[in-house]
């Protein structure tokens, strides 16, 4: 499967990969909108995290053999076959926050509405995620991974 | 003959039927439930109460799981005994199911106190579908409600009535609620805003007995506690705990002790019997030792465990540990391993507590192994710090860190990443 690949060695911590991440996963697909007029705001999936000198982003590693997925207690988390993506319906989650305590990277939040979870989606709609496409200094790659 | 024949349907059972075919898709496998449609998420059933989840909602696999799946589900149906000589499982009406292997998941039933007048109606569990549905009927004429029981089966009962517009009291018999998880802070924070919902709290004592309504001494009237107080209450909640149901292999020569005894691949004592779920006593990593778990995510992990290795696949369970996250009333919680220290001189707690941003974070420690997580409110980072304690990664250097607001995984120094996230760094 194609997966995002971080290259902390390249990230300058300039945070580009949240603001277009929040942009894409917005109703009007606006930066100006997504960031003054939507409430609430909507959640970044990509953290960039930041403990100096070190920087790097980080999203769902859509495990192979994935902890949110087996403690998933709705059903709402689960394991792409065809894809490889790990999936997560908003609809069916119940925001009980087991995918956090379970996720070894910490890469799953609370959304802004502090009812359900958000995670990366490997913006499905897009041929290139909008954080890889949007990072000035090729932090992230999105390639193709063996399993 | 079916060659796999699971007994329980729920976290486990679930688990072990998709393990098995992910590695045997021939195989015949029955399972055995008797629920009618087992394969909804037990620790849901507070939101079907509360309104906040319909019946689909709460089907944790689809519809048609178990057809998709080619599993015969012989569900509506009560499993009696266990012929281990003959290999199979005696149902009701006398039929019977060969097996070869065979996982006894049968889960946990509600421990029930002797309680004078428990018998009478508008007294309820708190564990299944069923006994959700059943309190769900009554709640149009309700307008109060004792619960017995303030861990994580009688606070989230609790939260449900609240959003129903009733008005609770909670008894709990230890000092504090959800004494086994959490410490006095966090308990503390949590009591508060329960407190703010408008419940009741009764701390360090249970209900004696329960009392009729003056005019139907059969209908739950009130309840008495133990200091003589009478709470006035249109239904009681019994919602202490869960114990193992091991009926199916009493008088077998399957061992059990509490619950049956596992190994880490889940097998029982006895050939070809396996064990997982709320039933078994499996690895506890913390404590060294194997231990009742009864929590969803380490059932459906021990189901899986069971499955691959009923169809031939080594697999092994890296072991569990007491681990819950809580969203009731609006208060993240996250709790895992050794909350309360019994002896506090063996450990070393790095404590974060801002008062009046309700945000506190403990992290438990013994010769600088994480052995305890507490977390309120600020939760998110709280795998990282899970996939330390499982590692047994020594956090001397970079304990102070482990509460900080921005603790992340960039914290970790890059040689541990590298070591931790093996895949990331090819």
């Amino acid at each position: 499967m194609k997966k995002i690949i971080v290259k902390e060695e390249h990230c300058i911590g300039c945070g580009l990969c949240e603001v277009y991440c929040t942009v894409q996963h917005s109703k009007s697909k606006d930066i100006i909108k997504a960031y003054n007029r939507e409430k609430p705001r909507p959640t970044s999936r990509v953290k960039l995290e930041v403990h100096k000198p070190v920087s790097f982003a980080i999203q769902c590693r859509h495990c192979e053999d994935a902890p949110c997925v087996t403690a998933c207690l709705s059903g709402a988390m689960k394991k792409d076959e065809e894809t490889g993506a790990v999936t997560h319906d908003a609809e069916k989650c119940i925001g009980c926050w087991t995918c956090i305590m379970v996720c070894p990277y910490g890469a799953i939040q609370r959304d802004s509405s502090g009812k359900v979870v958000s995670k990366c989606d490997l913006c499905a709609e897009l041929e290139i995620p909008a954080c890889v496409a949007n990072c000035p200094n090729g932090a992230l790659v999105y390639k193709e991974v063996k399993k | 003959m079916p060659k796999y024949v699971i007994v329980g349907a729920s976290a486990a059972g679930i688990g072990a039927v998709e393990a098995i075919r992910e590695v045997d898709q021939k195989g015949t496998i029955a399972v055995i439930s008797d629920e009618r449609c087992p394969q909804y998420s037990r620790p849901m059933i507070s939101d079907l109460v509360s309104g906040k989840a319909d019946f689909g909602k709460m089907m944790c696999r689809e519809h048609g799981f178990w057809t998709e799946n080619n599993v015969q589900a012989l569900t509506g149906r009560t499993a009696v005994s266990l012929n281990l000589q003959d290999k199979y499982v005696e149902l009701d009406k006398g039929d019977r199911v060969d097996f070869e292997k065979l996982l006894v998941a049968t889960g946990g039933k509600p421990f029930v106190p002797k309680i004078e007048g428990s018998d009478k109606e508008g007294v309820f569990t708190f564990t299944t579908l069923s006994d959700a549905e059943s309190l769900a009927a009554k709640l149009e004429k309700a307008e109060s409600a004792v619960v017995i029981g303030a861990g994580l089966i009688g606070v989230s009962c609790t939260e449900a009535l609240v959003k129903r517009g009733l008005k609770v009291t909670m008894v709990e018999l230890q000092d504090k609620i959800l004494s086994l998880i959490l410490d006095q802070t966090a308990s503390e924070m949590v009591e508060n805003v329960i407190r703010k919902a408008g419940v009741t709290i009764a701390t360090g004592q249970t209900v004696k007995q329960i009392v009729g309504k003056p005019e139907n001494d059969k209908v739950v009237g009130g309840a008495v506690l133990t200091s003589g107080e009478q709470v006035q209450c249109d239904m009681v909640i019994i919602a202490i705990g869960v114990i193992p149901r091991t009926e199916l292999v009493a008088g077998t020569d399957v061992k059990t002790n509490k619950g049956i005894l596992v190994d880490k691949a889940m097998r029982t004592n006895v050939q070809n019997v396996y064990a997982s779920g709320d039933v078994a006593e499996a690895y506890d990593f913390v404590y060294g030792e194997n231990r009742l778990l009864p929590l969803w995510p380490l059932a459906q992990l021990e189901g899986k465990v069971a499955g691959y290795n009923m169809a031939g696949k080594k697999a092994e369970y890296p072991g569990g540990t007491a681990m819950s996250s809580l969203k009731y009333f609006g208060i993240p919680v996250i709790s895992i391993g050794v909350a309360n220290p019994k002896d506090p001189d063996a450990y070393e707690s790095i404590i974060k507590h801002d008062a009046e941003k309700s945000l506190y974070k403990k992290i438990v420690l013994e010769d600088n192994q994480i052995v305890g997580i507490t977390l309120v409110n600020d939760i998110e980072k709280a795998g990282v710090l899970f996939h330390l304690m499982k590692n047994g990664v020594n956090v001397k250097k970079f304990k102070q860190e482990l509460v900080a607001d921005d603790f992340c995984l960039a914290t970790l120094p890059r040689s541990l990443r590298r070591k931790l996230y093996p895949g990331e760094y090819k």
